[in-house]
């Protein structure tokens, strides 16, 4: 089969099937970073846009990706698959879709390589950059923030399609399948379809069981928190390698000083813990699992959104900690394409090599989420009866085993989450992390299912923290003694004007 | 060669004629458009990068990707704008269809003009639906938006057919092919047409008219 190939043509499929795969890996994840994706066209070819395409590389993700390839490439029985799954401020997650890059034995062997399979798969791009948007995880990426945050985890090898059913016994039934498209190349036919979850209600319904009411339990719904549409609020930016200050990253212990190349879903004043919670593995973070032994191939990574600043940038977990790091000196890959519409020689020669593979690895923190210490023991639900119980008061934990009010060694970065802990009446945008994690999918009782825009959840999620009342302010209550008792008499001029009234007033009380 | 044709469908409400069609025809001219080609010796050249940008609708629950070219939207924002105008213009019930064609110029020679042979076509039709009330507007923006997405699928699924494509052309022959009048990326010859079916069925005299302009113009 591969005798028919001439090795230029060979060399260069792979090569077309290695950067097709980082490329696809790369718009897929960018797609569920939960923002508006845009990218400038450019009349003269710059030589490193594979494809033809303005998709930018993020070297996380495609230090991922390789770590997943493990230099190996898509082929007959080895597809590359990139997993999508939510995962709640409680900590559940949901796997939501599952992109497979697959090849099967259909081969066309009449095809040119370097024009019409480059074409081809150029287009099968587009494709993928328009799918992307249409599966229901798009959606939900676009709203993460709060609530919930989407994870990415990039594997290599058989397709598993189990977590997307309900259960193993209505697999059939939990998700569907569509093909974004196919390219034949004379060692194959490459595929790339999106197997999506259908029921995604599921997760609002199971979380509901497992919680119960929570009108009685969430006690403090007036502390202040910052607005929920953080999704659109950051432009996909983000910082190149070079930009970096100090190109180590810490290991995972450490925190906040995170490697500039990673980014986080949420601005840090969204990873909350309440304050009346102590368990508080802040989204996605800490306690993804096993945090010294996960491996790549096996833990779902942070999504992460470039240029969030301050707070606690999430971080995907990666294993390599202690590792020197340099940043991703991985170039999104080169080559001067020059095509020819007459059939021969190949296409043009590389312009730049591509980073060894024995380069300085980059490592990646994992993000600490706000109060998260992963060394202590936190009070979990599992140990108390209550449903819900995180948000229970108090009474269950004293103040010293509270890991929220004695924040652990490990680098805490805003100061004023300590802050905030004693003070409840600051209302302060912004600076302040806050306390509080709000449900999947709240469902206030006595509202029918949403269908306005402006349902009874809506209006509690918005209302929420409403600004403070003057008359309880600081400032009023300092008024002095004297003022008040200078503004007596006018007040009483007033009311001996007004007394008609006030008698009508107590006439109708009788 | 015949020309392919593809006909989609959507219902919509007034309001959301124009990002629907918008959603549709960027949809597949982001598959119709590659880079500027620069050629350089005879029978090589080199092509530009194509970006591109999603864009949310207002009106229905869908956010859809467009080539990153503000000409290439102009063209099309404008024929859509007199499309919707020609759909209300026509009354409430009305039906219409937005058709975009790709084709291919061929040289004639004089005094004949150049033919222009389609080799793919693709109809839209709309049905415009009236609703009553703001939960009715509500359901209908994640329903439209549901079918676009299903309409996505469908055109994905037409174009990785791999179906016929114009040869790519040497130097001289591009503009037989491409329009090479955009500064930043380069569809294929395409021209968008529509027509506006009123309740009884009938077409109005925008299709006479081009029939007769096409008569003529051979």
């Amino acid at each position: 089969m591969d005798s028919d190939l001439s090795p230029q043509d060979k060399k260069d499929l792979d090569k077309f099937i290695k950067f097709f795969a980082l490329k696809t890996v790369q718009v897929i994840v960018q797609a569920r970073l939960g923002e508006k994706i845009t990218t400038c066209s450019s009349s003269s070819p710059t030589g490193s846009d594979w494809f033809n395409l303005a998709i930018k590389d993020i070297p996380e993700v495609t230090h991922e990706a390789k770590k997943a390839l493990a230099g190996q490439l898509p082929g007959i029985g080895r597809s590359m698959c990139v997993e999508i799954s939510l995962k709640t401020s409680e900590g559940d997650s949901m796997e939501l879709e599952t992109w497979c890059l697959e090849m099967n034995e259909k081969c066309d062997k009449d095809i040119k390589v370097s024009y019409t399979v480059y074409n081809r798969l150029s287009l099968l791009l587009k494709s993928l950059l328009a799918i992307t948007r249409v599966t229901p995880a798009y959606k939900l990426s676009r709203k993460q923030g709060h609530d919930y945050v989407i994870l990415y985890r990039i594997y290599f090898g058989d397709v598993q399609l189990t977590g997307l059913g309900e259960d193993s016994s209505r697999l059939s039934a939990g998700f569907q399948t569509v093909r974004v498209g196919i390219v034949g190349t004379p060692i194959g036919t490459i595929t790339l379809s999106c197997a999506y979850r259908i029921n995604l209600a599921l997760m609002s319904s199971r979380q509901f069981e497992r919680t119960g009411p929570i009108m009685g339990i969430i006690i403090d719904h007036f502390v202040e928190r910052p607005f929920t549409n953080m999704a659109h609020m950051h432009p996909c930016s983000y910082r190149t390698p070079g930009e970096d200050e100090g190109g180590t990253y810490a290991g995972i212990e450490d925190s906040q000083e995170v490697c500039t190349t990673s980014f986080s879903t949420s601005p840090p004043s969204q990873l909350y813990s309440s304050r009346l919670s102590y368990q508080t593995p802040a989204l996605g973070t800490v306690d993804l699992c096993h945090p010294t032994t996960c491996t790549a191939a096996v833990h779902p990574h942070q999504m992460v959104v470039p240029g969030k600043e301050g707070g606690v940038p999430q971080v995907p977990a990666q294993p390599n900690h202690g590792t020197a790091a340099e940043h991703g000196r991985i170039p999104s890959c080169p080559t001067g394409q020059s095509h020819q519409p007459a059939p021969p020689t190949s296409c043009g020669s590389e312009v730049k090599t591509m980073c060894p593979s024995d380069a300085p690895e980059t490592t990646f923190t994992r993000k600490v989420g706000a109060f998260v210490n992963k060394a202590t023991t936190q009070v979990t639900t599992n140990s108390l009866d209550l449903p819900f119980a995180a948000f229970a008061p108090r009474v269950y934990d004293l103040e010293e085993n509270d890991p929220m009010v004695h924040p652990p060694p490990s680098p805490a970065p805003s100061s004023p989450l300590q802050g905030s802990l004693h003070s409840n009446s600051s209302s302060h945008s912004g600076g302040q992390p806050h306390d509080d994690f709000v449900m999947v999918d709240f469902k206030p009782a006595f509202s029918k299912d949403d269908l306005l825009p402006m349902d009874l959840g809506t209006f509690y999620r918005e209302f929420q923290n409403p600004p403070q009342l003057a008359s309880l302010s600081i400032d009023v209550s300092a008024q002095s003694m004297a003022e008040d008792l200078d503004s007596l008499p006018e007040k009483l001029a007033v009311y001996e004007k007004n007394i008609d009234e006030f008698d009508a007033f107590v006439d109708t009380l009788q | 060669m015949n020309c392919r044709s593809e006909v989609l469908e959507v219902s919509v409400e007034g309001r959301q004629v124009d990002e629907a069609m918008l959603a549709l025809l960027h949809t597949i001219l982001l598959h119709r458009s590659t880079g500027k080609f620069h050629y350089k010796k005879e029978g090589t050249y080199s092509i530009g990068t194509v970006g591109t940008q999603d864009v949310d609708c207002d009106f229905i629950d869908f956010t859809f990707v467009r080539v990153s070219s503000d000409e290439l939207d102009r063209v099309i924002r404008k024929a859509v704008a007199e499309f919707k105008d020609a759909l209300g213009n026509s009354g409430s019930d009305g039906v219409g269809q937005i058709s975009v064609e790709f084709y291919q110029k061929k040289k004639s020679r004089w005094p004949f003009s150049d033919e222009c042979i389609p080799w793919e076509v693709w109809s839209i039709k709309v049905n415009v639906v009236n609703l009553a009330n703001e939960q009715e507007r509500q359901i209908c923006r994640e329903k439209v938006g549901e079918k676009l997405g299903e309409k996505v699928i469908n055109i994905v699924e037409v174009i990785n057919r791999h179906e016929y494509l114009p040869k790519m052309p040497t130097q001289s022959e591009v503009d037989n092919v491409f329009d090479t009048s955009l500064k930043d990326v380069q569809p294929y010859l395409y021209k968008i047409t529509f027509q506006i079916t009123d309740s009884l069925g009938t077409s109005v005299s925008t299709t006479m008219r081009r029939l007769i302009k096409d008569t003529l113009a051979l």
